[in-house]
């Protein structure tokens, strides 16, 4: 393994939506040297990979960003930052056109105007949506990109980041990388809990299973002030193939039906949570399985579906050509495992107006910062635009990069090579990857018990995770990209008890499956109008409370 | 889900392995690619319309309904051509115009 040390101003971790914008806007202001790492490939990474279907967020004509506020903080049943919705929202549309800009293609009327699906998503064609963006990137000045090299720990020192250090997967090289300030951008974690399809086609999930909760996990272990992690998201998909359900809900109108035929959403609540609960509880009570109704539709609308799918989903396009149509089948849906993912909901790190994290010179922005749900691709695009100009000021004020201290280095040199070793423990990484997802599933709140848990099996869970984080000590692997899923089981692992101390410490259940606590089934306003959040003191995560924002609060400031 | 890659097609230029976002692809020291870590596959299909000889194939796993049907995609005239081969042989073809917006 070589050694390469690396200088340079800004050092974004992950290129996808929030990294690629980010590298784009600090570009535009100067002669700053740029660099971003990404552990796969920016051209098709991350959560964009097969494209997307819609913009999901966008403030359409007679809206304003105050309404979208609005609607977040309802589906979120109040727990989110107006302040980072509303600094997203402002930007959605801006965004959007510098995407046309690049090439993204936008349907648009007779009139010029972009056609609106429902009253917040405009529609486009997202298959080459991570290209495009990489393109930009590769135009851009003063951006370097090192692709296939994954960031294994922060370099943090009186709670100031100094830079990273990484892997080469594929060019057996340790990084060493200091920086004047830091973005992350990893994305949220999929993979804590046990799969709907844990064979096979285990990785056939709706967050891309590559995005493993590095940068949460790093964060956590370098004391950043984190919040509500326990507002885990679950997406209600296309059984099987966990292909999305809104273009069905959205393109042709499909209600979601029980096996009586009846139309149950009505019955629930049409929040993101309500749906899958409404779902749940069906299947619960004898009434499942459960479809989008779509029989009946003509074939025009089929045509369409099959074709939207293919830009997006090309898996559900397959399956019904193997099977049979929309309009001669329903489709059945079922709810995935459990996420954690702050551009769906709040999960992530706590930030300022800035997306400035609680560690010095570390901005976070996409799905791995928090307070903000339903940011989508627009918002994860704003905020790696917020982060970049944030970021950029710092640098111009108080920004120097002071060198990685030597035994540091070489520590994480050597546990790298530790793990590179012929030796075989008992176990694999993915027995014990495997370990860890069923220990989630049963105890706190996975698939196998419908999402629901109690204090006493997230004690069991607990337990058992430290166990898990002990074993990993003595995996071992033939090359850096095996290294790698050692990393991403460890960081896993963190994020796991960060969940698990989260959903102990919200004690009701304002979200029905998203944090259904069998020991505070009901919802608490008295109590708990307010964010848990958490930190890392002494090796433990402690939870604590904090005091919502007011309503229509613009900034929030750090109080260091 | 996971996709096949057929040995005779592939000519070794590694775009696949360029863009997969898990890092699954290989290249053999015969100059053919090759999936090593099947189990991984995302199904995003990045792999198989990057290729620029129509050499991989995806399909969806036996576990989650799959009927050993595979899909490829063929580009000409702006068009992106997706294809499915049924075990009896029969295909189906879908057209997408890459600069046509969703209906949906
Ligand atoms: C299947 C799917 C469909 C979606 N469809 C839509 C849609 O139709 N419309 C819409 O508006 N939104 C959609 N979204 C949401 C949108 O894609 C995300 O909100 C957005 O991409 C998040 O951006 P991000 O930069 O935070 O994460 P990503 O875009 O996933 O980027 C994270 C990047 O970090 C890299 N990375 C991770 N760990 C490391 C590490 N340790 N070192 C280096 N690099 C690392 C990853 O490889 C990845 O490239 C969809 C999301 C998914 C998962
Ligand atoms: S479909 Fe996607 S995840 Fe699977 S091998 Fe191809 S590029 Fe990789
Ligand atoms: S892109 Fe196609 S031709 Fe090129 S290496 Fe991959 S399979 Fe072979």
């Amino acid at each position: 393994m070589k050694t390469e040390k690396i200088k340079t101003d800004l050092l974004i971790i992950g290129g996808g939506a929030a990294g690629c914008y980010a590298a784009l806007t600090a570009a535009k202001k100067g002669e700053l040297q740029i660099l971003i790492c990404e552990k796969a490939n920016i051209k098709r990474s991350g959560c964009l990979a097969a494209g997307v279907n819609a913009l999901n967020a966008y403030i359409t004509e007679g809206r304003t960003p105050q309404d979208y506020v609005d609607y977040a903080k309802k589906d979120a049943d109040g727990i989110v930052r107006d302040d980072l919705l509303y600094t997203i929202s402002e930007r959605f549309n801006e965004v959007t056109a510098h995407l046309e800009k690049l090439g993204l293609v936008i349907l648009k009327d007779e009139n010029g105007k972009y056609v609106t699906r429902g009253n917040r998503n405009i529609k486009i064609n997202g298959e080459n949506i991570k290209p495009i963006l990489a393109d930009a990137v590769k135009q851009a000045k003063n951006v370097k990109v090192l692709n296939r090299v994954n960031i294994i720990d922060f370099s943090v020192h009186n709670n100031r980041i100094d830079g990273a250090y990484g892997i080469g997967i594929e060019n057996d090289t340790f990084y060493a990388i200091e920086a004047k300030a830091v973005i992350i951008a990893t994305g949220g974690a999929s993979g804590l809990y046990r799969p709907n399809n844990p064979g096979f086609s285990r990785h056939k999930m709706w967050y891309p299973p590559f995005n493993t909760g590095a940068g949460f996990a790093m964060g956590i272990l370098h004391g950043a002030e984190m919040t509500t992690f326990e507002m885990r998201f679950i997406a209600l998909r296309c059984k099987d193939t966990i292909a999305p359900t809104g273009t069905l809900a959205q393109g042709v109108q499909a209600k979601q039906v029980n096996s009586l035929g009846e139309v149950y959403e009505t019955k629930y609540g049409l929040t993101t949570s309500e749906r899958v609960y409404g779902t749940v509880t069906e299947n619960l009570e004898g009434r499942g399985p459960c479809f989008l109704r779509t029989e009946g539709i003509s074939d025009a609308q089929e045509e369409s579906l099959l074709k939207a799918y293919l830009n997006m989903a090309p898996s559900q396009t397959l399956r019904w050509i193997e099977n049979s149509t929309p309009a001669h089948e329903n489709v059945e849906i079922e709810s995935t495992e459990p996420y954690i993912v702050g551009g769906h909901t709040a999960s992530g790190y706590w930030v300022d107006t800035k997306r400035a994290t609680t560690i010095e010179g570390l901005y976070a922005a996409g799905d791995v910062a928090g307070g903000c749900p339903q940011k989508y691709v627009t918002g994860a695009l704003a905020e790696g635009e917020i982060a970049a100009d944030a970021a950029v000021e710092f640098i111009a004020g108080e920004g120097s990069t002071s060198e990685l201290p030597e035994n540091e280095v070489v520590d994480h040199f050597d546990e790298v090579s530790k793990f590179l070793q012929p030796k075989k423990g008992l176990y694999t990484t993915e027995q014990l990857e495997e370990a860890m997802q069923t220990v989630m599933d049963n105890y706190a709140g996975g698939i196998r018990t419908n999402y629901r848990f109690n204090e006493t099996g997230l004690d069991v869970a607990e337990k058992k995770i430290h166990k898990l984080q002990e074993l990993t000590d003595h995996l071992a692997a033939n090359d850096l990209q095996e290294v790698m899923y050692i990393y991403e089981l460890r960081e896993r692992l963190v994020v796991c008890l960060s969940v698990i101390a989260h959903l102990r410490a919200r004690k009701e259940t304002r979200w029905h499956s998203f944090a259904e606590n069998l020991d505070y089934p009901e919802k608490d306003n008295v109590n708990w109008k307010k964010y848990v959040n958490s930190k890392l003191e002494n090796g433990v995560i402690k939870t604590f409370t904090r005091e919502l924002t007011a309503e229509g609060q613009k900034t929030y400031e750090h109080l260091h | 889900m996971s996709i096949y890659i057929d040995e005779e097609k592939c000519i070794g230029c590694g775009r696949c392995h360029e863009v997969c976002p898990g890092t699954l692809i290989k290249i053999d020291e015969n100059k053919k690619a090759y999936i090593k870590y099947p189990k991984d596959c995302w199904g995003c299909t990045s792999c198989l319309k990057e290729c620029p000889k129509n050499a991989i194939r995806f399909y969806l796993g036996a576990d989650i309904g799959g009927k050993g049907s595979l899909v490829h995609t063929e580009k000409s005239d702006g068009l992106v051509h997706w294809i499915v081969e049924r075990p009896d042989g029969s295909t189906t073809t879908i057209d997408i115009n890459p600069k046509e917006s969703n209906k949906y």
